[in-house]
């Protein structure tokens, strides 16, 4: 599904190495954590596959089904399938929800050549979907996470996700900001997501997330690198042992 | 020898080439009228009003020709039911106008109503009261020369508003319109007005409000490129009264609209609001002046701007609180998007309070696309062409929200949508 290959990622204003050689492969249908301490690159990592500015790329490569990544537009890279569920969700004051997201689905579509969805359906489904994750209807109208509470902002990214139905979903620390309930919430639903077909790369902090979402992999990013790759366990022994034993080892 | 004096060679050449009409019940004001102009002298670019906006097409005796613009778009409020009244060049038609009977309200025209001593307790009277402390000479020259406009007086609640069009036929049409309008104790009247005019348009609306009345007036300044104009309200509140004003403004080579209210009963409401989008050689000034002279007032300014590939936009609002003029609610932000780096954005925003017990913010800001909010639009699929017009259409939504009724609002959008749409 998702190949990188020896990804080496600066910052475009300044003269600051971020990644340094990132290796990661993801396969159909696969769930790969990513963890690792703060400021080691992971948020970086989701934001270049996402194409978001202010990074260059100055080696390696990224393919998403084999098609290169790196050279294609945002809204390409969406339309190709790939989703990032953000750290910090933007309020974007005067852009409705509902607006922004029937936009957003439908320009996907067209992009792909699909039939774009009537707005009865498109009310139909997103009621549906707001109300497993508890997004009263309310929330729908206001615009685009203003007045959202960090929880609510964080559901209303996994409320996209499910709309948009992409291939490759990268969360980037969904966990931070959710109470015990609205965790199990966000897990439900994105486990309710989980098939043959997609495949997931989970950025967070706790091990807590990932007994809602059992990952089949495990990495932990340093210093802009891949520095170990396991199973779940590995999740585990940094919850209780912290990241000091694994960088010792490594370096 | 004589020493140079521009102002006193502009207005003396602009009032040559004009002829006052002569005869009627608005002869002593019209007279009035160009004493004041002659006293001040047309407006120059080291005034201090004027210093961002140049005065001198305005001022010149010939207008500045305009094509007529071919406007493509369905015909604004056409669903809406509504008394039509349309100018044409700056003069009446009745042939295109609906009948003047209207239940509810007056409606006599300038050029012909016989002596209505209301409209002549407020002709020029209005006018004549925002020269101070800030001059308006082409206001007070609008009042001497006006060749038409209406007179509208609400006693009731008018099933329909009243709707003003102007349009726009020949290259080389200077229109001077004049309307004047009384809003009777708890009487309440809507007033749109859409369209050109002319080349060059010099319009004054002069707006007396009484005791618990409301006016409600909704423009749309017509899509025309080379067009100008030169817009005044002049506004007095009575107690509880409400006055609420929203300007769309697409295009336009030359735009300056003045607002001068006095809330002079307590517990008055005033609303201004504006949305103008403009590019190129596009000129928008809003000039806005709020005297706040009774207890518990609510005055509210909203405009916002989206200058595109070198337009202008220009503000200067200025809300003035009277030392009696206790527990005043003030609010004023203005702000512009500037879609490249050639546009420019000139505020001035000012307050001068007098009284203690008030609650005035204002507020200016000049910015470009947030980049974090159009990533995030495009991470979700949205193109980056349709991700900034919603950011643009987003900037605009606080000065759009002023618009009370929600057709009205949704005709006003599409209109900014189109011209975002052939900017593509
Ligand atoms: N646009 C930027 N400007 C300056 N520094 C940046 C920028 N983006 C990332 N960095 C720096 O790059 C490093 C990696 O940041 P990144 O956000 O990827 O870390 P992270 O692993 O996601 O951290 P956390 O766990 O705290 O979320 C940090 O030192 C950060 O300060
Ligand atoms: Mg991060």
């Amino acid at each position: 599904m998702l190949n990188i290959k020896n990804l080496h990622v600066k910052l475009e204003e300044e003269d600051k190495q971020i990644l340094k050689g990132i290796n990661l492969s993801i396969g159909a249908g696969e769930v790969h954590a990513v963890m690792g301490p703060n400021g080691s690159g992971k948020s970086t990592l989701a934001y270049v596959l996402s194409g978001r500015g202010g990074y260059e790329v100055t080696e390696g490569s990224a393919e998403l089904q084999g098609q290169d990544i790196l050279a294609m537009e945002p809204e390409e890279r969406a339309a190709a399938g790939l989703f990032q569920a953000f750290q910090y969700p933007v309020e974007i004051p005067g852009v409705g929800n509902m607006t922004f997201l029937r936009t957003a689905v439908n320009a996907q579509r067209k992009a792909r050549g699909e039939e774009e969805m009537s707005a009865g359906e498109f009310l139909k489904v997103i009621r549906a979907k707001a109300k497993d994750l508890q997004i009263d209807a309310e929330m729908l109208k206001r615009p685009v996470n203003v007045g959202f509470s960090g929880g609510e902002k964080k559901r209303n990214e996994i409320l996209q996700m499910t709309m948009l139905e992409p291939k490759m979903c990268i969360l980037d620390e969904t966990d931070s900001g959710l109470d015990v309930d609205a965790m199990r919430l966000v897990s439900d639903g994105v486990n309710a997501l989980r098939d043959a077909g997609r495949s997931f790369l989970v950025i967070t902090h706790y091990q807590r997330l990932l007994d809602h979402i059992k990952p089949d992999v495990v990495h932990i990013i340093a210093d802009g690198r891949v520095v170990k790759t396991g199973g779940p366990e590995l999740a585990l022994e940094i919850e209780h042992n912290g990241y000091a034993d694994i960088l010792a080892e490594v370096s | 020898m004589s020493v140079a004096n521009p102002k006193a060679d502009t207005t003396a050449a602009r009032l040559n080439a004009l002829t006052m009409p002569t005869g009627g019940w608005s002869e002593p004001a019209r007279r009035d009228a160009l004493t004041r102009v002659q006293a001040m002298g047309l407006p120059h670019r080291r005034d201090e009003y004027w210093r961002y906006t140049t005065p001198d097409s305005l001022n010149a005796p010939e207008a500045p020709s305009a094509a007529v613009f071919d406007d493509d778009e369905a015909p604004l409020f056409s669903a809406h039911d509504r008394l039509k009244l349309v100018f044409v060049d700056g003069v009446f038609d009745p042939a295109q106008s609906d009948d003047l009977s209207h239940a509810g309200v007056e409606i006599g025209r300038l050029a012909d109503a016989s002596d209505l001593h209301w409209a002549r307790d407020l002709y020029g009277v209005l006018e004549a009261r925002g020269q101070v402390p800030v001059a308006r000479p082409l206001a007070a020259l609008n009042t001497a020369f006006a060749t038409d406009g209406v007179l509208i007086r609400a006693t009731g609640t008018p099933e329909r508003p009243v709707s003003l069009v102007y349009l726009h036929s020949d290259p080389e049409s200077d229109a001077t319109l004049h309307h004047v309008i009384r809003v009777e104790a708890g009487a309440s009247l809507t007033v749109m007005e859409h369209g050109p005019a002319a080349a060059r348009l010099n319009k004054v609306m002069e707006v007396d409000v009484a005791d618990n009345g409301a006016f409600h007036h909704i423009r749309a300044q017509g899509r025309d490129h080379e067009r100008r104009a030169v817009t005044h309200m002049f506004a007095r509140l009575g107690s509880e009264s409400v006055f609420k004003s929203f300007t769309l403004t697409v295009n336009g080579v030359l735009t300056r609209n003045e607002c001068v209210i006095e809330l002079t009963g307590d517990d008055a409401v005033a609303h201004v609001a504006g949305a103008a989008v403009g590019d190129g050689d596009f000129h928008h000034d809003d000039t806005v002046f709020i005297t706040h002279d009774a207890m518990n007032c609510e005055s509210r300014q909203v405009f916002k701007k989206v200058l595109r590939n070198g337009a202008t936009g220009v503000f200067q609002g200025k809300i003035l609180v009277k030392q009696q003029a206790q527990k005043t609610d003030g609010y004023q932000i203005s702000q512009a998007l500037l879609l490249d780096g050639d546009s420019v954005f000139l505020a001035k925003p000012e307050l001068e309070i007098y009284a203690d017990d008030v609650a005035c913010s204002h507020g200016s800001t000049t910015g470009a696309i947030d980049e974090t909010a159009l990533f995030y639009l495009r991470s979700r699929g949205v193109p980056r062409a349709d991700a900034e017009d919603l950011l643009v259409l987003s900037f605009l939504a606080e000065a759009m929200a002023e618009i009370e009724d929600p057709v009205i609002a949704s005709d006003l959008t599409t209109r900014l949508e189109g011209w975002l749409a052939r900017r593509r």
